[in-house]
């Protein structure tokens, strides 16, 4: 059997006021689309920025491998020099910085061919984006596609994709899933984080977040039916974000009361 | 000396009409090799040379205290006098004038010290639309100082666009003190761009006053980066006196090293809804320094200016996002600095 591409074992990492990962446990394979699933809070974005080595969530325990390399201790850069990046949830804005310039960025042989076809892929026209800024003149969710482009483009091997389907109508959902499974065929495994059933039907494996946690982990049909029978959301944290302003008491209450019954 | 030319003429002070440089270097050696060092400069500072000789564009080359080519084109006008340090010019766009393309302006010194001193004069006449692409390079400054004094006059319903860009070496060894007043009469408009960006900056002083009329727009942008132990000021006031006009002071700076970047804006807004903006972000690196200090002014109750400063260090965002493609940690910060200062 294959070695598995992404390995996370036993991760934990405190921000300030509250541990936002406990004990991850997380294995993806190669070439395979894993979806990330979770309410609000539950840590998924935590975990994404751990993995992409982001300053300020770095692990107390645990340790993360790639491709059977530890790379636990290694910057952003390092990781992504190795073949993972990471699409954020919220992508940032880069004044004076084109479409073209931004796409280039990642490819070890940028074409103008091959920035085309990732902007297609995105359903979105050349011609009209290739000179545009990456700033503010973009909707959330031309940005969001530019940032999906972006990823596409590097060719990685783990294409950790937070939410790429919020700020995106519905009916270019299926632009989303096809890309993901277009990235998927060309050899990039995906860790996708989504909310949407829709989308986790493009997955081969899935796993389930809660209070920091990874709670279940399997295909995505045996994932939801654990959370339809076993998950309840907990009434003090409807439409509350835990990581907020305060949320360390709220977080304490989850893991307390227990949202998810293990 | 007083030099005046007429329309389609690349001459040197001479007055050899429309002949090119290397007949230039048989009948002027002299001139022609002070030239071609200046064209050299030029495209230092992000000028093309053939476009400043072609001679379909309006255009003006002055290399220290000489006036080294002037070519006019339909409705402006461009009348230079040397000065024992520098240069007075007039420069006229008849009413009505709406050029193709823009007037290139090439100042700069080639040598490594020295004064240079321009005194000039914008008269943008009623109605007419103009742009005008200005490069000043000192290329070998090392103890170089450029002084300008300009006075701009925009006339009712004309728009004059202004774009200069700087080259000053990588010595630091340079003064740039350009001040500038200008007047933008109703339904006017002027945009004025000042680059800095590439080289040293040395010491740099702007100044910039400019009173707008009704329904007149300004539109100032002032982009700088400097590092060692470059010094960069920026002063500018807008004041908004007539009902409907409209003000954008925008700067973009970032400093490294040792660098300190000083940016004072103030907009007035003295009319029934006239309205202002200042729009600030300076970028901060290693010990350097950057302060801005907006003033807002408003003395009619249907007026409205605001500001907005972004002033500290690259965001952690733009910064991890950048790297997540496998850039360094200096070459996303560079990126993010350099694209601030295109956009």
């Amino acid at each position: 059997m294959d070695r598995a591409l992404l390995e996370v074992r036993k991760v934990s990492v405190r921000r300030p006021g509250a541990e936002v990962l406990r004990n991850v446990d997380l294995t993806v394979g190669r070439g395979e689309i894993h979806a990330l699933l979770g309410l609000n809070g539950s840590g998924k974005t935590s975990l994404a920025l751990t993995l992409m080595g982001a300053a300020g969530y770095e692990p107390e325990e645990g340790r993360i491998w790639l491709d059977g390399e530890d790379i636990t201790e290694l910057s952003v850069t390092e990781r992504a020099r190795k073949g993972l990046t990471l699409a954020w949830q919220a992508p940032a804005r880069f004044e004076g910085i084109p479409v073209a310039d931004y796409l280039a960025l990642g490819m070890d042989e940028p074409t103008l061919d091959r920035i085309e076809e990732a902007l297609e892929a995105v359903a979105l026209a050349p011609r009209a984006y290739l000179g545009r800024s990456v700033d503010s003149g973009l909707s959330g969710g031309e940005r969001k596609r530019i940032e999906l482009a972006a990823v596409h483009a590097m060719r990685p091997r783990l294409a950790i994709l937070d939410e790429p389907d919020s700020g995106i109508d519905v009916l270019c959902l299926e632009d989303v899933i096809s890309l993901v499974r277009r990235m998927a065929d060309e050899g990039t495994s995906v860790l996708l984080i989504t909310h949407r059933d829709e989308m986790t039907s493009v997955a081969d494996k899935a796993s389930l977040m809660c209070a920091g946690s990874v709670v279940s982990s399997g295909t995505p049909d045996q994932v939801r039916d654990y959370f339809a029978r076993r998950c309840r959301p907990h009434a003090d944290l409807l439409g509350s974000q835990p990581w907020g302003e305060g949320a360390g008491g709220a977080y304490e209450r989850v893991v307390a009361e227990g949202v998810c019954d293990e | 000396m007083s030099v005046s030319w007429r329309k389609g003429c690349v001459m040197s002070r001479h007055g050899t009409p429309g002949v090119r440089q290397s007949v230039l270097k048989e009948r002027d050696p002299a001139w022609a090799s002070e030239f071609e060092a200046m064209m050299e400069a030029y495209e230092k500072a992000g000028g093309r040379a053939e476009v400043l000789q072609g001679g379909r564009v309006g255009s003006a080359v002055i290399s220290a205290n000489q006036v080294l080519a002037v070519n006019q084109v339909d409705g402006v006008s461009i009348d230079a006098e040397e000065q024992e340090h520098g240069v007075r010019a007039r420069i006229t766009v008849a009413p009505g004038t709406k050029t193709e393309h823009p007037v290139h302006l090439c100042f700069g010194v080639v040598g490594e010290e020295g004064l240079q001193e321009i005194v000039s004069e914008f008269e943008i006449g009623e109605g007419a639309d103009v742009g005008f692409l200005a490069h000043c390079t000192f290329p070998n400054a090392v103890r170089l100082r450029h002084v300008m004094d300009a006075r701009v006059h925009v006339g009712a319903n004309a728009t004059m666009r202004y774009r200069e860009a700087h080259y000053h070496g990588s010595e630091g060894g340079m003064e740039v003190l350009p001040t500038t007043y200008a007047v933008v009469e109703e339904g006017g408009r002027l945009e004025t761009e000042f680059n800095l960006t590439e080289g040293r900056v040395g010491r740099m002083a702007i100044k910039f006053e400019v009173d707008v009329a009704a329904r007149g727009v300004v539109e100032l942008t002032a982009k700088a980066y400097g590092s060692g132990d470059d010094d960069i000021r920026v002063d500018e006031v807008v004041r908004l006196n007539g009902a409907g006009a409209r003000g954008l002071i925008r700067t973009r700076a970032a400093v490294r090293d040792g660098a300190k970047s000083e940016v004072y804006t103030t907009m007035e807004g003295n009319a029934a809804t006239a309205m202002g903006h200042m729009d600030c972000t300076e970028i901060v690196r290693g010990g350097a320094e950057a302060r801005n200090v907006p003033v807002v002014v408003v003395r009619h109750d249907q007026a409205r200016v605001t500001h907005e400063a972004a002033i500290g260090s690259v965001g952690k965002e733009e910064l991890e996002t950048l790297m997540a493609r496998g850039l360094s940690e200096d070459e996303a910060v560079d990126i993010i600095i350099r694209g601030m200062l295109r956009g």
